[in-house]
């Protein structure tokens, strides 16, 4: 195949692999203060129909991003009371964010199915994107996948390179001790829900807005439990999160290509794949019992009972 | 300065069913607002939800018909819960317990023994398990996590039968449509009541539940699965195999939502069509903590589910409600559970300004 074939697939795949960029990154980030939410794909699905009904309704693709992330953060803090304030365990409640999400996204997105609207367009990067081959492959695209990037590298800086970073980290590994220090446990944990909030609504506008200009039901297609796996396979390490993106998106790319080339076998054999890829990654990546246990925070889903 | 939380000694029992019945209620009254948002009299509205549904008896045997398949999903995932063993897959294993179910049912077409529709049964049960027993290795073995891997596995069991209803099972004389030939009558379960869907697979829910109460109550798996969950420190002192509780707990949850599975495929639908299922294995996780994790509660909780079901559908054509209140109603049921939970290990304390409790 020459270079000018694989252009579009390695286009597509970045792509593709975009709204899980994102998704993780804002997960990572919330397990990193060692809470787990499972609400992702609800998160998601807010965020898709809320950024695609407020494109559509004001022609704006940009208020549609906005209206996205504020959408999930809104919807996280949710979240967040029930698990930081009354305590409730965290599996149960990220899995009824997930329904909640997903219901209410359903329900307002019934006025919306088969509604067209412009998505949003690549924007070359003056000189950059006329490098000859990667030019076209890595400086052509629209400025949402830029900021995935900066978004790694944001959140890289964040938990390495700042004290607040730090507090974030010491969080997550022992509340008790963060607490006793006086850092207000809570307060941090709200905050880490809201940014994982928001991100997993800008992943949802990206797929609505950008990736399928459409909205349909369920159109994340667990997408966002793939970001949860992601979290793991990345060892919560955000540059991981980027290149694990990459190769998910490969995959979801390399099924599609095999169903458009009328590879002989059945569509939905082949979409199938992302979903065994992700367990198969998550198997190879837990093996390793005591690599995990570093790498897991230390407090993640244990709920934090603040002593007097 | 506003109410504070304060640990009780011992977890509330009177709250830990109050809990339940704070939430209906305070779901209900949400559900009011919902239907004046929605420009609806919700008097109209929460009759037409949830009254007129059951109002005649076909009503109430539909309910029984809805509630099966989210009591028998429920009743395994609750032994899970219990022991901390997430497997939230029940829907995709229900989906293979319809594929191996339906499955014994096409391969045995046209043909009538005593022994076939226990074989469907056995065959839903094996194909439940199997699909179940994926997780279950992946993290005795691996550490894989099973709520991932069995979620995972819900969309790959979802595309397995759209595969094999569009391709080698699809009804040859069925005008191309993504559906299996319909089941011989001798393939379909027996009818309870005559004039209505309630088959033979509730009056086996029924057991299921009065068999998962005696495993918890009366059997030494069931107390070791009690002790893991609540005290794993001693559980591992007292020398209980962990991986084997985790492999009893998914391919017992399992088992029963393929079970779930085939009896959806040999009773009301009547064939294998793509999607057999409106979700009754994720609805199983709210009919699961609604009820406690206890059989008998899951009873009542299925029942309740099962009435948000019919509900939408009497409301879409009377009221034209768009069916997606219903993933609204569970959703926000089990947020509001969530939260009033609380209120067991808790108590609400009332603090003054000058710091002293009133």
């Amino acid at each position: 195949m020459s270079a000018d074939a694989l252009t579009p697939i390695l286009l597509t795949i970045i792509t593709a692999a975009t709204p899980l960029v994102f998704a993780a990154l804002g997960e990572l980030v919330v397990e990193k203060a060692g809470v787990l939410n499972l609400g992702i794909e609800g998160l998601m699905l807010i965020g898709a129909i809320a950024g695609f009904a407020t494109t559509s309704a004001t022609g704006s693709l940009l208020l549609g991003f906005i209206a996205a992330v504020f959408a999930g953060m809104l919807l996280s803090m949710l979240f967040g009371v029930i698990v930081l304030q009354l305590r409730a365990n965290q599996v149960a409640t990220g899995l009824a964010l997930t329904l909640f999400g997903t219901g209410v996204a359903a329900l307002v997105g019934q006025g919306f199915v088969g509604f067209p609207i412009d998505a949003l367009a690549p924007f070359a990067i003056p000189v950059l994107s006329k490098l000859p081959l990667v030019g076209a492959i890595l400086f052509n695209h629209d400025p949402v996948v830029y900021l995935s990037i900066v978004m790694t590298f944001a959140v890289w800086w964040f938990l390495y390179k700042t004290r607040a970073g730090l507090v974030v980290r010491a969080i997550g590994e022992s509340h008790d001790s963060a607490h006793a220090l006086g850092y207000n446990v809570i307060a941090i944990r709200y905050a880490a829900i809201a940014f994982g909030g928001g991100m997993g609504g800008l992943a949802g506008a990206y797929l609505s807005l950008a990736y399928s200009p459409m909205w349909a039901e369920n159109m994340t297609a667990g997408r966002g439990w793939i970001a949860l796996a992601l979290v793991v396979f990345a060892t919560w390490k955000p540059q991981r999160v980027l290149a694990g993106a990459y190769l998910f998106g490969g995959v979801t790319i390399l099924q599609l290509w095999a169903q458009a080339q009328a590879v002989n076998v059945a569509s939905q054999l082949l979409s199938m794949l992302p979903y065994l890829a992700t367990i198969a990654v998550l198997v190879v990546i837990s093996r390793d019992k005591t690599a995990m246990l570093m790498h897991t925070p230390a407090a993640l889903g244990k709920t934090f009972q603040p002593a007097r | 300065m506003g109410p504070r939380l304060e640990r009780r000694t011992t977890p509330s029992k009177r709250m830990s069913w109050g809990s339940p019945l704070l939430a209906v209620g305070l779901t209900l009254a949400s559900c009011i607002v919902l239907f004046l948002l929605l420009g609806l009299n919700p008097v109209t509205a929460l009759y037409v939800f949830f009254v007129q549904p059951i109002s005649n008896v076909y009503g109430a045997t539909e309910l029984l018909v809805k509630a099966t398949p989210l009591v028998l999903c429920a009743l395994g995932l609750a032994i899970g819960f219990r022991a901390n063993v997430w497997n939230i897959g029940a829907e995709g294993q229900l989906l293979f317990g319809a594929i191996f179910g339906g499955g014994a049912a096409l391969a045995f077409y046209e043909q009538d023994f005593v022994g076939l529709l226990p074989l469907v049964a056995l065959a839903g049960a094996l194909g439940g398990a199997l699909w179940a027993a994926i997780p279950a290795w992946l993290k005795t073995h691996f550490g894989a996590n099973e709520i991932l891997v069995s979620l995972m596995l819900t969309y790959v069991a979802g595309l397995a039968l759209s595969y094999l209803v569009h391709g080698p099972w699809k009804d040859p004389e069925g005008f191309n449509f993504p559906e299996s030939r319909l089941f011989h009558d001798a393939a379909l379960l027996p009818i309870l009541i005559e004039d209505t869907r309630l088959h033979a697979g509730a009056a086996v829910a029924l057991v299921a539940v009065v068999a998962c109460w005696l495993l918890l109550a009366r059997f030494m798996v069931g107390f070791q699965i009690k002790v893991i969950g609540l005290a794993p420190g001693a559980a591992r002192y007292a020398g209980y195999s962990e991986s084997g509780v985790i492999w009893f707990c998914l391919l017992l949850s399992g088992g029963l939502a393929g079970l779930a599975g085939a009896f959806e495929a040999v009773g009301p639908v009547g064939q294998l069509v793509p999607n057999i299922s409106p979700g009754y294995g994720f609805t199983a996780i709210i009919v699961a903590f609604l009820g406690r994790l206890h059989p008998a509660g899951i009873l009542l909780a299925g029942c309740l589910m099962a009435l948000t079901y019919l509900g939408a559908e009497t409301a879409q054509i009377e009221l034209n409600m768009p069916s997606a209140v219903t993933g609204v109603f569970q959703g926000m049921l089990l947020f509001y559970l969530l939260a009033a939970d609380v209120l067991i290990s808790y108590r609400i304390v009332w603090r003054t300004a000058t710091g002293e409790t009133s």
